[in-house]
């Protein structure tokens, strides 16, 4: 499908290329700089969560259409350990890795949009969408 | 090597090499047809030819020798190793069915000529393979190296006022030279003031910050203080959004307002002179 492609995250390099993915769906929708490195940051966090907890997973781009409004939307899937708890990880500073633990929390900040769904053994499935405005 | 089938080659080169090379090009993918001109095409693909037939007349040591240089160039080139590999096989079965067509290929002597065709036709194909992949394992070792060297330098600008530029992706690798080159260099130059430039950093993500304020916490560590500078507008925007706090640094967005700090930090400023001679 012309609308949506995906980069496979196995190794910490495939991090980038989801990233440079992103970046150039962002510049062909129009997205300013600022939104430009906002959505290439989401992408790095969700690609390096999947790369760091679940240990593999894919990461896909997709140009949406709603109505007259165009966006960019970042579906980050997994089937690695999942989350237990939702609403500890999207508090400011939870890591379970002595990270900073602003990944989630920053993504939910940088997008418009953030659907997290996740079980414990059945991995994760992250949504987080930009709207061109 | 049979020597009809070597006879056969040599006398009828210059029609099988046109008709390699028009298969061959048809099937060459935009690779190949895009990064060379067409005189580069069909010059390397002569030389393409002519080594197969040189394999068949030349010493072992001769053919292996001007494979590894023919090798080379190819890859410098930018061919794919599929477009040199199907290309031997493209030879091997023009040979073989113009032999059929003219009858020096038989049912009877069939069988024979197959077995000779591969025994001979094998080597070259695992000759050129890893011709490739060893000049591959070079350029990948030696680009690495490279890249290690210039991922992380310490640069002294005043005394007691380093710089290090990062330039390009961190991944985990880099932070950790990152970490020693500061620790290392701090102490080497007599560091008071380290100014850590990311003008060239594409993304600061919530890894990238932690590897710099713990770097920044080491330096302090050994007695000397850190600096953010190059912090272009869009990324103080992200680090923002992120909530990543970068209260404990001083930052600066351009390396010049960074040096002029640093200078001011250990009581000293650039001046203009006047009246020099
Ligand atoms: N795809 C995932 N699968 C399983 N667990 C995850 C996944 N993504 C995040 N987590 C869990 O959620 C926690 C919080 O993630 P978050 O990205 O917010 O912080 P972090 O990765 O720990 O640190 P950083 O600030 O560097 O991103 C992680 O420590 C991890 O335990
Ligand atoms: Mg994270």
């Amino acid at each position: 499908m012309e609308n949506q492609s995906c980069v496979k995250i196995i190794n910490e390099w495939d991090i980038v290329a989801a990233r440079q993915l992103g970046r150039n769906v962002a510049k062909e929708l129009g997205f300013g700089t600022v939104d430009q490195a906002r959505i290439t940051t989401a992408i790095s966090e969700l690609a390096r969560n999947i790369y760091l907890y679940a240990g593999q997973g894919q990461v896909c781009i997709e140009k949406i259409y709603d109505g007259g409004k165009a966006g960019l939307r970042i579906v980050a899937v997994d089937s690695g350990p999942g989350i237990n708890d939702l609403r500890q990880v999207m508090e400011d500073g939870f890591s379970t890795s002595g990270g900073l633990g602003a990944g989630l929390p920053g993504v939910k900040r940088l997008m418009d949009e953030f659907l997290i769904d996740s079980n414990p053994g059945t991995g994760t499935d992250i949504k987080a969408t930009k709207w061109l405005r | 090597m049979n020597s009809t089938i070597l006879n056969y080659i040599q006398n009828n080169k210059d029609s099988i090499f046109n008709e390699w090379l028009d298969a061959t090009k048809e099937n060459a993918d935009e690779r190949v047809t895009k990064v060379v001109s067409d005189q580069v095409f069909i010059g390397t693909s002569r030389e393409f030819i002519d080594l197969i037939i040189s394999n068949i007349k030349s010493s072992n040591e001769e053919f292996t020798s001007k494979l590894s240089d023919f090798s080379e160039k190819i890859v410098r080139l930018g061919w794919p190793l599929s477009f040199v590999t199907k290309g031997l096989q493209t030879f091997g079965k023009i040979v073989f069915e113009d032999m059929q067509e003219t009858g020096i290929v038989t049912q009877e002597n069939q069988m024979k000529v197959i077995y000779e065709f591969d025994s001979w036709m094998t080597p070259m194909v695992n000759e050129v393979v890893n011709m490739y992949s060893s000049t591959w394992e070079r350029t990948v070792s030696l680009q690495k190296i490279a890249l290690q060297e210039l991922s992380a330098p310490l640069i002294p600008v005043f005394e007691g006022i380093t710089v290090m530029p990062l330039v390009g992706t961190i991944d985990t690798e880099r932070a950790k030279q990152i970490m020693e080159n500061l620790l290392n260099g701090v102490v080497k130059h007599r560091s008071e003031v380290v100014l850590i430039d990311i003008t060239g950093v594409p993304v600061v993500d919530t890894m990238v910050a932690h590897h710099i304020i713990q770097a920044a916490d080491a330096v302090r560590l050994v007695g000397a203080k850190c600096m953010l500078v190059g912090i272009r507008p869009e990324i103080a925007q992200t680090i923002v959004n992120l909530g990543i706090d970068l209260n404990q640094f001083t930052t600066k967005n351009t390396l010049k307002k960074g040096v002029e700090a640093a200078l001011e930090l250990t009581s000293r400023k650039i001046v203009n002179v006047e009246g020099v001679e």
